[in-house]
């Protein structure tokens, strides 16, 4: 039997993750839907409370540890990701949950951010893309479109934006995807798949900024174009999207085509979405049209990407009980003497 | 005939030669050596930026000095009275430092057209044949031929071979100063144990260098240096960044802490990270981060979870890490933020000494920001003074900057190793859990030091949120009201100087308790201001020495002890830092003598400095 006991109380519910500070984001704003799935999905996972860190950075979404009853951090700008890294790398049996926005985790905190990704540590990244600067109160981002007319881009930003999703799996990223606020269920969804991926877990959210950049997504979230504009991955299923169900993605080569169902193309002929396939994840994060250009493809959601790889901390550990298993363990008045002595009488 | 052996007290050496030529390692197996027959001894590595500098060009010069002796010594020496010169370039910028008639031992193959062309000799001016080095004992030796001549039968490229010139010279000075090569011998199995070719050449050339000093009879003498009288113990020789590492682990051990060292490589600063690296069996993790910003906020991670959080680097990554430094300020949590000095500002020079960043690690971040600075005096000393900041760190909950510099950290001296029983345990206080009868966990309710618990995730019932923002006092949450902002700035101040009710009150060094005139001073120079307040004592002059390890807070009778003498000198490796602190603290009309040349101070230089104020 194991020695370690697990907590016996009553099973925890959302409302245990709520603290009794007040919710300070603008009325309207897409991180009260983030925090609230998030609080649902918590007691889903069947982690103790007290070993759940959230660790944020500065922005708008960054106040999110101060809302949740855990253990949490509001640390400076960018920087979570290695705050939690150092977090990790010694506690690795902690549950660590990194809250990022568009400019935190990309701009200023962008280094840190493919690092952590190269690394694997085995924390969650939630990061919160609202394509502007909140906060500051309404400058481009760097994944804000080009052309963007801000109170610094009075002209238009001439910035081209970065793809996060694309950028993330060149570091190499284990776990990639997105949802949206706007999308309840399946936002719980994609939180429970991150937590479940033993790795870092990068999920971006599509987050109204309704101040500053309000609808940047309505196209992916309203009820009008969404099905139009969203292509939602699911495992072992063909590409289907569009309001009849009646368009198609097919892979000619490693070239992508569109294809209408009702004009001599079957679902057999479709692209299955298969998460654990690199270069059809590479493919899926370059859907990233404008969806204002003619014969652009849909936006995915969904997981794109999920691979296993040896975590930073499990091989920390390993190195650790290596070197004692190799040299015993560490022996202060042997290390303090070492090789070459003299007495003086 | 056998050649006589002379005993001399006092001998200072000074290996000199290209960055290629491996001066560091002959100079460092060298002091090994000298220490195992129990010799004093002080070093000063010196070295260019750049790894292979220009070749042969008065840039690329690398020194070695070494200081041996019967009695207690406490710097590398001002002047030497052995210079090894491997080329032109070496005689011609470490000449100045030789005494009248001292030895110089030369590779006549580094003297060559073209290496007193490069070292900027006019053309046709040869040092070692125009008359100029009359006063000194020169041995013309050509070592490369000679080296080249002893590895004939090995299988290895010239330039193979030539690597072990250094060898060959370290052999001829062993012979000159009556040594065992077993250390030496040791060593090279050690590091050439898997290139057999390699070790052979190795240990041919040091056998030949001491054959051919003991053929030739280069020498009317031999000379013996005795071991020296200090405190009786067990000894080894020890740098700075080793004693530092050793501290390192030796706190974290007697703290029960896991230590975790979040770093990024810098000059001086990486042997730490190499060595702590090696010493995974104490369960030690070290983590080479992408740079200096997540160096630091790992080890604000790893501290946050419960790890003796620790961050090494040297100037310019400290002015990256100020940021973080306010966050560890405003989390009130333990962490270690050392600082190798070297010369700066900006990059600055890498590998040279200075003592220039006191006043940042006092000012140097944004808002009212106190923080504890602990700074070590010598080689061993580090080993105390990080063990020390390690203390305060985690029982005041509080960052700490510790402060060396390249001098101590690549300087060896002696050190009478301490067990580890002889160490103090370190105390921690993790908070484990709710007590009956409190109701809600409060993360800044403060103890009579003004201290906050550690309470570390995974705790039950102590889930709480810290963060950058300002916060109210006991409770922690986010308050941006007025009066408890005054009041937050005025108790984290007031967290910082109550240390000083925990640390020794300042002691002398040496000298008398009131007088004419107190040196005081701070880090690497103790040895310079030791040694001559030393001589000036001897001349019957009321000359004290107080040393400063805690230079924030200052220890508490650090006023009164300034107000006993007539005048207060402080002399620094920089433009004048300590000495604005102290006159802004204490008003006291203190006088500065400070060089910024990137080597220490010598002791003729403080021995006139101090005359001139009597």
């Amino acid at each position: 039997m194991s020695d370690v006991l697990t907590p016996q109380g009553p099973a925890l519910t959302a409302k245990d993750f709520a603290t009794d500070q007040e919710v300070r984001w603008c009325p309207g704003c897409g991180d009260y839907s983030i925090l609230k799935q998030v609080q649902t999905i918590l007691p889903q996972t069947g982690i103790p409370r007290e070993n759940i860190v959230i660790i944020s950075g500065i922005g708008c979404s960054s106040r999110f540890p101060y809302y949740m009853n855990t253990y949490g951090m509001h640390s400076i700008h960018g920087r979570a990701t290695a705050i939690a890294s150092g977090l990790k790398a010694t506690r690795p049996e902690l549950s660590v949950w990194i809250v990022t926005g568009d400019g935190d985790g990309l701009s200023i905190g962008g280094n840190h951010t493919i690092h952590l990704l190269r690394r694997n540590f085995n924390v969650n990244i939630l990061l919160f893309n609202n394509q502007i600067y909140g906060l500051t109160k309404g400058q481009y981002s760097p994944t804000s479109e080009e052309n963007k007319i801000t109170k610094s881009t009075p002209m238009g930003s001439i910035d081209h934006p970065f793809n996060p999703l694309a950028l993330a799996l060149g570091a190499d990223a284990t776990f990639i995807a997105r949802s949206m606020d706007r999308d309840p269920k399946h936002l719980q969804q994609m939180l429970l798949h991150a937590n479940d991926h033993h790795g870092t877990s990068l999920l971006e959210i599509y987050q109204n900024c309704n101040i500053f950049n309000d609808g940047a997504f309505e196209i992916f979230t309203e009820k009008s174009s969404r099905q139009e504009e969203t292509l939602m991955l699911e495992q072992g299923k063909p590409l289907i999207y569009g309001a009849n169900k009646d368009k198609g993605i097919v892979l000619d080569g490693y070239k992508p085509k569109l294809v209408d169902l009702n004009n001599g193309h079957s679902a057999n002929d479709l692209w299955i979405h298969d998460d654990h396939d690199f270069y059809k994840a590479q493919i899926l994060t370059r859907f990233f049209d404008n969806p204002a250009t003619v014969g652009h493809f849909p936006r995915p959601f969904g997981v794109f990407y999920a691979t296993e790889r040896a975590t930073y901390e499990d091989e920390m550990q390993l190195q650790l009980e290596e070197a004692i298993a190799v040299k015993g363990k560490g022996n202060l008045d042997a290390l303090l003497q070492g090789k070459e002595t003299w007495v003086i009488e | 005939m056998s050649i006589p052996t002379l005993v001399v007290e006092d001998v200072v050496i000074k290996f000199a030669g290209d960055s290629g030529d491996g001066m560091q390692l002959t100079g460092s197996q060298f002091t090994n050596n000298t220490a195992l027959i129990g010799n004093d001894l002080s070093t000063f590595p010196d070295f260019p930026a750049e790894i292979r500098a220009p070749q042969g060009t008065v840039p690329g010069v690398s020194g070695y000095q070494l200081h041996f002796s019967s009695n207690r010594i406490y710097t590398p020496g001002d002047n030497c009275d052995v210079l090894v010169a491997m080329n032109a370039a070496a005689l011609k910028v470490n000449l100045k430092t030789l005494k009248p008639g001292g030895i110089i031992i030369t590779d006549i193959s580094g003297f060559d057209t073209k290496n007193l062309r490069l070292a900027n000799y006019t053309d046709g001016v040869n040092p070692l044949e125009d008359g100029s080095l009359e006063g000194y004992e020169v041995h013309k030796i050509d070592i490369t031929k000679l080296t080249r001549e002893a590895l004939k039968d090995i299988q290895l490229g010239v330039k193979e071979k030539d690597r072990a010139k250094n060898m060959f010279v370290l052999g001829f000075l062993y012979w000159l100063y009556n040594r065992d090569l077993t250390s030496t011998f040791s060593f090279l199995h050690d590091k050439f144990g898997k290139k057999a070719d390699i070790l052979e050449s190795n240990i041919k050339a040091l056998q030949s260098g001491y054959n051919y000093a003991d053929t030739v009879e280069a020498f009317s003498s031999r000379y013996k240096v005795e071991k020296a009288k200090l405190p009786p113990g067990k000894y080894r020789s020890i740098t700075g960044n080793t004693a530092l590492t050793f501290g390192l682990i030796a706190a974290a051990e007697n703290s029960a802490l896991p230590l975790f060292l979040g770093s990024y490589p810098i000059t001086p600063a990486s042997d730490i990270l190499h060595d702590l690296s090696k010493y995974k069996n104490f369960g030690v993790r070290t983590f080479q981060a992408e740079d200096e910003i997540a160096a630091i906020t790992s080890a604000i991670g790893a501290a946050y979870g419960g790890s003796l959080g620790i961050t090494t680097t040297s100037g310019p990554g400290m002015a990256l890490k100020t940021e973080a430094m306010g966050l560890a300020v405003m989390l009130e949590i333990p962490l270690l933020i050392i600082n190798i000095q070297r010369g700066g500002p900006s990059t600055g020079l890498p590998t040279k000494t200075e003592q220039s960043d006191l006043l940042q690690a006092y000012y140097g971040r944004n808002g009212e920001c106190p923080m504890p600075v602990i700074s070590a005096s010598t080689p061993s000393d580090c080993f105390d003074a990080v063990y020390e900041a390690v203390r305060i760190a985690v029982q005041h909950m509080t960052p700490v900057i510790f402060l060396s510099d390249g001098y101590i950290a690549n300087g060896a001296e002696p050190w009478r190793y301490p067990s580890s029983e002889d160490l103090k345990p370190i105390k921690v206080n993790f908070k484990k859990g709710m007590a009956a009868d409190e109701g809600k966990f409060m993360p800044y309710q403060r103890d009579e030091n003004l201290v906050r618990p550690w309470a570390v995730p995974g705790t039950p019932g102590l889930e709480h949120r810290i963060g950058g923002l300002e916060k109210e006092d006991i409770t922690g949450n986010i308050s941006y009201d007025a009066e408890n902002h005054q009041h937050m700035v005025k108790v984290r101040e007031a967290k910082v100087d109550m240390i000083a009710n925990h640390i020794p009150l300042q002691t002398l060094d040496s000298g008398p308790e009131t007088g004419d005139v107190l040196v005081l001073g701070w880090g690497s120079t103790y040895g310079s201001i030791k040694s001559a307040v030393r001589e000036l004592q001897g001349q019957g002059l009321a000359v004290a020495h107080a040393h400063l390890r805690h230079l924030r807070p200052f220890p508490a009778n650090l006023g009164t002890m300034l107000g006993n003498y007539k005048k207060i000198l402080i002399p620094e490796i920089n433009n004048g830092q300590l000495i604005k602190i102290i006159r802004d603290k204490y008003l006291v009309d203190a006088v500065g003598y400070n060089k910024i040349k990137g080597v220490p101070i010598t002791r003729t230089e403080l021995v006139t400095a101090v005359k001139a104020l009597i």
